[in-house]
């Protein structure tokens, strides 16, 4: 700890100014204690307050809405924002779009990207260095870089605005993170254990199964949960592949735009945004801290 | 642990080839490479051949030939070498776009890196209820759905009824009444920073916090027994443990604010000046899909991946490490 060094020299004089002043330094403690927490709740509410304000004003009756002077609580609380938002049967049509391809996605990812974890994290075979930073480098390019050439390829291919289409650009893109999520798993259970079920007289195939398999099951589970949010989210490759067979993130933008053409009915727009969001406030609240650590293990771990 | 098992294998390779005679014994100087590692890869390796790795070879090939009105009645398109490159290049217009993409790009990332430090020392500070409170809050942004996020915000400052005006004009501020805050470049990138801080913001905060109660508390302890101040504690002490977490967040920050698009995409829905408020996936969309120009969008398509690229290698090699 060398960087404590540094520290050493106003010891001295440190220590005699507290012994002088020990009194008001308490109460000074005390005040700075008071601030911080003040402070902290503070910045707590400013940055919830967006999605507090969704959520309400996708309970409040639109004339509450256009009112000059904002109600910050939930005094005239009605579903009637949601009410019309479902009953178009546009949102559902979405909805279904949403859905087929979100669930397409995630089996794929998670099929495909849990062999190739296995493969990377049970085997040393040549080109698995290669393999690996290849993976790590096309998690990071951007779709913005490349959807020009996916447009023309889905063209090319008629299979823009179908859920074959988007659903292949979303399993390429999410599989990556998901392979390098599944082999820190997938590394975490010792072959070891395999081969002690070996030996007590399982097959290899009855080991995985009976062994490893269920112990990597939260990781499937958690890479399951960021595919589904990814491919549920995802706003920008759906906008260029797919035209009238639309997601919910382009249908809210589309819903957006439609009514501002008459003044934008704001109830049910946070209704419909509340709607899109919930599902994914639930998964990823599940999911963050194995986010988190994925995407900085190595800074952490040094 | 990734280290222990991939040395373990190798040990073991009798059996961790499914294919071989179980009874061979392992010889680890001139092993036979298995089979099995490749055939596990094969579905992965075709998803990404499929989605990412056709189109960026199509991509290059689109970025030497020509798109014109021709193309577009059927013909095929025809080879022109590095036209593209040279005519969007010498375009003032990709300039401006660049230098307020890396402009943006930067502010946002610095501003975002600053406020999420601030909050992880705060959550350091704070009693444990204000920390859980800051923890769920955070968090509950985070969660937020890009899109639905971004509309939240349209309608926080919508011009008419939105928070913000109302609250601007309370604190006495009356020109705000009415104020059309996505029609002016300025205001629409003020906008649009406060959408991507306050949504990057989670992110680099709750890394940072796990990266600071890394920093065991007995040098802490330490360190005041010695007779440190907050002030040395953080230069000394917080910020050399801390710095490899907060490089690697801000390089990421950088990394993801240089290809921001659909925020910007989505705020211009409101009305503003198009080619004013454009960023570089902006920029590639309007060319490529509004105007046709397919060749000229990817050339600078090609640019874009470039840049991340080589930005990403110092990312990447920090996770290389965790691979070992």
């Amino acid at each position: 700890m060398s960087a404590v060094a540094p520290v050493r020299t106003p010891h001295v004089r440190a220590s005699a100014v507290a012994a002088k002043k020990h009194a008001p330094r308490a109460g000074r403690r005390r005040v700075r204690s008071f601030a911080l927490g003040t402070l902290g709740v503070l910045a707590s509410l400013l940055w919830v307050f967006p999605v507090y304000w969704m959520v309400l004003s996708a309970f409040t009756p639109a004339a509450y809405l256009r009112a000059t002077t904002p109600q910050f609580l939930p005094l005239h609380a009605t579903a009637v924002n949601f009410r019309r938002v479902l009953e178009g049967g546009s949102f559902t049509a979405a909805l279904g779009m949403s859905v087929a391809i979100t669930l397409l996605t995630v089996v794929l990812v998670l099929a495909f990207a849990f062999l190739g974890a296995l493969a990377i994290s049970r085997w040393k075979f040549r080109g698995r260095t290669s393999f690996v930073l290849a993976v790590l480098f096309i998690q990071m390019l951007p779709a913005e870089g490349l959807f020009i050439a996916q447009y023309k390829m889905l063209s090319g291919a008629h299979l823009l605005d179908s859920v074959i289409g988007v659903t292949v650009l979303y399993t390429a893109a999410i599989i990556p993170f998901t392979i390098w999520m599944l082999r820190g798993f997938v590394a975490g259970v010792p072959a070891e254990l395999e081969e002690a079920a070996m030996v007590d007289g399982l097959s290899r195939t009855q080991a995985f199964l009976r062994i490893t398999f269920p112990l990597l099951a939260p990781g499937l589970v958690a890479s399951g949960v960021y595919a589904f949010l990814q491919a549920w989210n995802e706003f920008t490759i759906a906008l260029v592949a797919l035209n009238s067979n639309q997601t919910l993130p382009l249908w809210l933008r589309n819903f957006l735009s439609a009514s501002a053409n008459r003044g934008v009915d704001w109830g049910q727009v946070m209704a419909a945004s509340t709607l899109i969001a919930i599902p994914v406030i639930v998964f990823f609240l599940f999911v963050q801290g194995r986010m988190t650590s994925g995407l900085v293990s190595g800074a952490v771990k040094g | 642990m990734s280290h222990d098992a991939a040395l373990g294998v190798p040990a073991h390779s009798g059996h961790a080839a499914p294919g071989g005679p179980p009874d061979e014994p392992p010889a680890p100087r001139r092993r036979r490479t298995p089979a099995a590692p490749y055939l596990l890869l094969v579905p992965a390796l075709v998803a990404l051949v499929a989605g990412l790795a056709y189109p960026v070879g199509k991509q290059i090939v689109m970025s030497v030939q020509k798109f014109g009105l021709e193309q577009q009645f059927g013909q095929a398109p025809t080879f022109v070498g590095l036209d593209n490159f040279v005519r969007v290049f010498t375009d003032d217009a990709l300039w401006a776009v660049v230098a307020r993409s890396i402009a943006f790009c930067l502010v946002n990332a610095f501003l975002t890196v600053v406020i999420g430090f601030a909050f992880a020392l705060l959550m350091r500070a704070v009693a444990t209820p204000v920390r859980l409170m800051l923890q769920v809050c955070l968090l509950l942004a985070w969660a937020m759905p890009m899109v639905a996020g971004v509309t939240v915000f349209k309608w926080l400052f919508d011009y008419r009824t939105g928070v913000v005006n109302w609250l601007l004009v309370q604190l006495g501020f009356d020109s705000f009444a009415g104020y059309s805050w996505l029609s002016q470049p300025f205001t629409f990138f003020l906008v649009a920073t406060i959408i991507i801080v306050w949504m990057s913001v989670p992110f680099v905060a709750l890394s940072m916090y796990a990266g600071l109660t890394a920093v065991p508390e007995e040098v802490l302890e330490a360190s005041r027994i010695d007779g440190a101040n907050g002030r040395q504690q953080f230069w000394h002490i917080l910020m050399p443990m801390v710095r490899p977490v907060l490089s690697i967040v801000l390089l990421l920050q950088i990394i993801w604010d240089l290809r921001v698009f659909a925020q910007i995409r989505l705020l211009q829905d409101a009305g503003a000046p198009v080619s004013e408020t454009n960023l570089l996936g902006n920029f590639i969309y309007e060319l490529g899909m509004s105007r046709q120009d397919f060749g000229g969008a990817a050339a600078v398509s090609i640019f874009v991946l470039l840049l991340t690229v080589a930005l990403s290698w110092p990312y990447v090699r920090s996770l290389m490490k965790e691979d070992a």
